[in-house]
């Protein structure tokens, strides 16, 4: 049966892959996102998924969720609201049916509509007999028996078969959007090397979805979204994780260091010590220690014994790393203490994301211990700011909080590779034995850093600790005089820093107008998303995005004063607007915040800002 | 090793040692000092790595690289030095509250992983710089500001914790004895791994005598043994005392030439068996029942984590394509844009 179909030319689609945690959906959501990047479109992803591994088959509570925004424009938000939604189960379509647009199309798996799973995803009648005021376009597909009866002749048991379903879809979907399956079938055969009748079944199984759907009158038409049009060169995928663990390894390179990682696995942080222990061609030296304290403290270690250290965590482990990155302060050692932020307080929401540990990262230690604190804003600028914490870090002698987030992290976007000649060589203080009236407190009179003696090195012989030091030689000091003078050049040393940054940024009006939306770290996107949607519709309003939070950059009050409104957004329940009331008490903060554990919607971000700028 | 002829002075640094007077971490730094001039390293390669406590001290009356660093977890960050440079020649002081109760987790991984580093524990069973609190090690009972009415925990052992945590090297001394604190602290450097010195050290001011029944002048020679491998574990004034395991497999004191006993039945110190019951047992002995064991205990060798750590990574470098970030950068999917 042949049928002629219509191709309509989209500009930007948003899929959701839903169903059981143990479904395959964030692998399905990967190979798509994946497939889209390679075919040159911009792409953005969002996984979605319970913090239990395998959490209650069938439930609400245990859907995971992939959404892939991919598009021929630029792409920065995994999009508020999906074009087509797989639904492999009912719980998956209840958790989902939100957020499916009006026109949409819903794929769902209809075999597992029974009487069981229906009341396990708590409907009380079959949704999909009860909806006739549905305006989606409906696709009922067997996926369960459709794979399984492409896989009868194969030889293994039904559970095994039925595991392949995932790639059924993945199938459909391919063909709904005019991808190559290359991709996935050079992946399968890769990731099953060593299993060629599961490789074989499930690239069986990926081309039957993609018949079927090719083959079914359901689906009308299917769509083309043509490559975007992005800046020239060379591009990847990557996830916040993997660019923040490159970022910190370009920077090592750059400084001629090795890298140590000391960490302790945590979600969602975990992927930048594995990606970094998968790296040992570059010498990196990972520790996976016993606990976040010994994390932290085994890269001090390195730090005291010359290697650039960094630890990597998130908000629980920030607090348990709380004492020890004070002895980072006061002996002044360089390391990078990367922050993944997720939802709290407490374990609160592992595998959700938020913005609520600035407070911890600014103010979280015992007496005056200020530290650099550096916030990334997209999946790929994770690799940026890696480098920029590293940089300060080392060339300014101190820890440095990189904060990044959940949804940074898991997210995934095309990424213009940056080219290593490009990038700044970082110059550590380094104390040699020339250095023949070495004396660890003396510092350099422009930037107040402390050079770094390495164990080893001849006659640099000198002890370092948590004790208060007398300024200059570092011998331990209680004279009340010298701890005022020391912890004044402690809090100088990290004002400085901002001599070394960029000023910060206004996107929009450079001379300033009504309304100034003020962002940090993960929520650029969706900020810049929505202002700029309003200004193509002609509204007075600008966005300031910071990455470096402390220090500030120096034009910040300049910036502020442009405009007559400030509101500050974040995904908490103010404190980056505390912060700033602070730092620059000249202006009235409005804020909007949202505490979910998921980002913000485009949608409401602009009907706040559109509430502000009708205020008289 | 190097050209320099060390002298034990050429490790004093120039600070002025704080202990409390007739403390007995004097003997220890002497120790230490001592082995350090006779094991020649060059000066500059030892980094001795503290945590809180009035040993922790330590590191600042050294003239080597030192790091004093906070409560109980000097172990990790020892762990880290050793790790980041394996040329360094890593020394951890802990006393027994920083090394077995706040910083009891970092003691046991060091030890499991078998990095090439010594830790020295000073075991004064008591909490010294915050004056006089009962430690992990304090015995059952014991009368201090913080149980007024006696303790009610069963104290640790670090032998047992060092056994039990796969430990490799155990030995043990006493503060009073720098000769042989300074052959052990050599002893633990030859050894490669994590070589634990348990020192039984006298706290003059909160816990004074907490080891008198075997330091005692009188009963001395009757309740200390020195274990050296491959001789005969016998002690007393004449070294007519021995032990024997009788036939429940239980150490048992016996006198030569009583019942027929001769030097042929006493046992004979294996340290390097990898089994480590014989250790326990030896370890645990108690005055004034047995004699404590002192000297190295346990010596066996086996691969530290350090080694491994340097022969992976060289092991993937030989082989892997990716040499350099660039390479990196651009490996796996990429795709060019025009």
């Amino acid at each position: 049966m042949s049928s002629k179909k219509e191709v309509i030319e989209m500009e930007e689609v948003v899929i959701r892959f839903s169903g059981d945690s143990g479904d395959g959906m964030q692998l399905t959501g990967t190979q798509f996102s994946d497939t889209s990047a390679l075919f040159g479109n911009d792409v953005s992803t969002f996984p979605d998924y319970p913090a239990e591994i395998r959490a209650p088959q069938g439930t609400v509570g245990g859907v995971s969720g992939f959404q892939v925004h991919f598009g021929t424009t630029d792409i920065k938000t995994p999009g508020d609201y999906c074009d087509v939604l797989i639904a492999m189960n009912p719980a998956a379509l209840k958790a989902n049916l939100q957020w499916v647009k009006p026109s949409g199309t819903i794929i769902v798996n209809i075999d597992t509509f029974d009487e069981k799973q229906i009341a396990k995803a708590g409907y009380t009648s079959n949704p999909l007999e009860d909806n006739e005021q549905w305006s989606y376009n409906l696709v009922t597909a067997k996926i369960t028996s459709m794979t399984i009866e492409t896989l009868k002749d194969s030889g293994m048991d039904q559970k095994s078969m039925v595991r392949s379903k995932n790639m059924f879809a993945l199938g459909m979907v391919y063909w709904l959007f005019n991808r190559p399956l290359e991709h996935t079938l050079d992946f399968l055969n890769q990731k099953f090397g060593k299993k060629p009748n599961v490789a074989e079944s499930n690239k069986k199984v990926l081309q039957a979805g993609y018949d079927y759907a090719h083959n079914i009158q359901a689906l009308a038409h299917n769509y083309q979204i043509v490559p975007a049009k992005i800046e020239k060169g060379t591009y990847r995928n990557i996830t916040g994780n993997k660019a923040t663990a490159w970022g910190l390894m370009a920077a090592a390179e750059k400084a001629g260091l090795p890298l140590f990682c000391g960490s302790y696995p945590i979600t969602p942080a975990t992927e930048i010590l594995q990606e970094l222990a998968l790296r040992k061609d570059l010498g990196v030296k990972t520790f996976q220690a016993e606990d976040e304290i010994a994390g932290i403290c085994t890269a001090i270690g390195a730090s005291f014994a010359g290697n650039f250290a960094v630890t990597t965590t998130s908000g629980p482990g920030l607090a348990l790393k709380t004492e020890a990155s004070g002895l980072a302060v006061i002996t002044e050692l360089p390391l990078v203490i990367v922050n993944v932020q997720r939802g709290g307080p407490s374990t609160g929401l592992p595998t959700k994301t938020e913005q609520a540990d600035l407070n911890q990262a600014l103010y979280g230690r015992n007496g005056e211990s200020t530290m650099p604190v550096i916030a990334a804003s997209t999946s790929g600028n994770c690799f940026k700011y890696a480098f920029e914490s590293s940089r300060i870090a080392l060339e300014h002698m101190t820890p440095v909080i990189l904060l990044t987030d959940g949804y940074l992290a898991n997210g995934a976007q095309p990424w213009k590779i940056p080219s290593m000649k490009e990038l700044p060589t970082i110059k550590a203080p380094i104390a040699t034995e020339a250095d023949t009236d070495f004396q660890p407190y003396n510092r350099d009179e422009e930037t107040l850093v402390r050079k770094w003696a390495k164990p080893g090195t001849k006659g640099l012989e000198h002890r370092i600790g948590g004790l208060e030091k007398l300024n200059g030689s570092g011998a331990v000091s209680y004279i009340p005089e010298n701890h005022e003078i020391m912890t004044h050049i402690r809090q100088e040393k990290i004002d400085r820093i901002a001599d070394t940054i960029p000023e910060q940024e206004i996107i929009g009006d450079q001379d300033g107008g009504e309304l100034l939306v003020i962002g940090w770290g993960g929520t650029y996107g969706h900020l810049a998303t929505a202002v700029n949607e309003l200004r193509e519709e002609g509204k007075n309003v600008s966005l300031t995005h910071f990455n470096y939070i402390c220090p500030l950059p120096k034009n910040t009050k300049e910036v502020f004063s442009k405009f007559n409104k400030h509101l500050v957004c974040e995904i908490n329940l103010g404190q980056f607007a505390n912060y700033l009331r602070s730092q620059q008490p000249d202006f009235k903060y409005e804020q909007y915040n949202k505490i979910m554990g998921l980002p913000f919607t485009v949608k409401e971000l602009k009907e706040k800002i559109n509430q502000l700028l009708e205020e008289k | 090793m190097c050209d320099i002829k060390y002298t034990p002075k050429d490790f004093k640094s120039n600070q002025e040692v704080r202990w409390c007077p007739g403390c007995g971490d004097y003997g220890i730094l002497t120790s230490v000092q001592k082995a350090m001039a006779e094991l020649g390293y060059p000066r500059e390669q030892w980094a001795v790595i503290s945590g809180i406590g009035c040993s922790s001290r330590f590191p600042y009356y050294m003239n080597t690289y030192g790091f004093h660093t906070i409560h109980g977890r000097a172990a990790a960050i020892a762990s880290g030095v050793k790790c980041a440079n394996p040329e360094l020649k890593v020394i951890q002081v802990s006393g027994d509250g920083d090394a077995t109760a706040i910083g009891g987790n970092h003691f046991i991984h060091a030890i499991r992983r078998n990095i090439d580093m010594t830790i020295l524990l000073f075991n004064n069973e008591i909490y010294g710089l915050t004056k006089g609190q009962y430690s992990p090690t304090s015995e059952y009972g014991k009368v201090t500001k913080t149980s007024p009415y006696g303790t009610i925990e069963q104290p640790f052992r670090p032998a047992e914790l060092a056994l039990g945590a796969q430990g490799k090297f155990f030995a043990r001394s006493i503060d009073t004895n720098v000769k042989l604190t300074a052959e052990l602290v050599i002893k633990a450097d030859k050894h490669k791994g994590t070589s634990l010195v348990e020192i039984l050290q006298n706290c003059v001011i909160y816990n004074d005598g907490a080891h008198s029944i075997i330091t005692d002048k009188e009963h001395k020679d009757d309740r200390q043994i020195v274990l050296r491998h491959d001789e005969p574990m016998l002690f007393g004034k004449d070294k007519k005392k021995g032990l024997m395991l009788n036939s429940k497999g239980r150490l048992i004191v016996v006198t030569i030439g009583e019942h027929g006993i001769t030097e042929e039945d006493i046992l004979v110190h294996d340290a390097r068996c990898a089994d480590p019951h014989i250790h326990w047992l030896l370890a645990n002995m108690k005055a004034p029942e047995l004699p404590v064991a002192l000297g190295v205990i346990r010596n066996v060798e086996a691969s530290c984590y350090n080694e491994k750590m340097e022969e992976q990574i060289t092991m993937v470098k030989s082989s892997s394509k990716i040499t350099c970030m660039e390479d990196l950068l651009n490996s796996g999917d990429t795709w060019d844009v025009d």
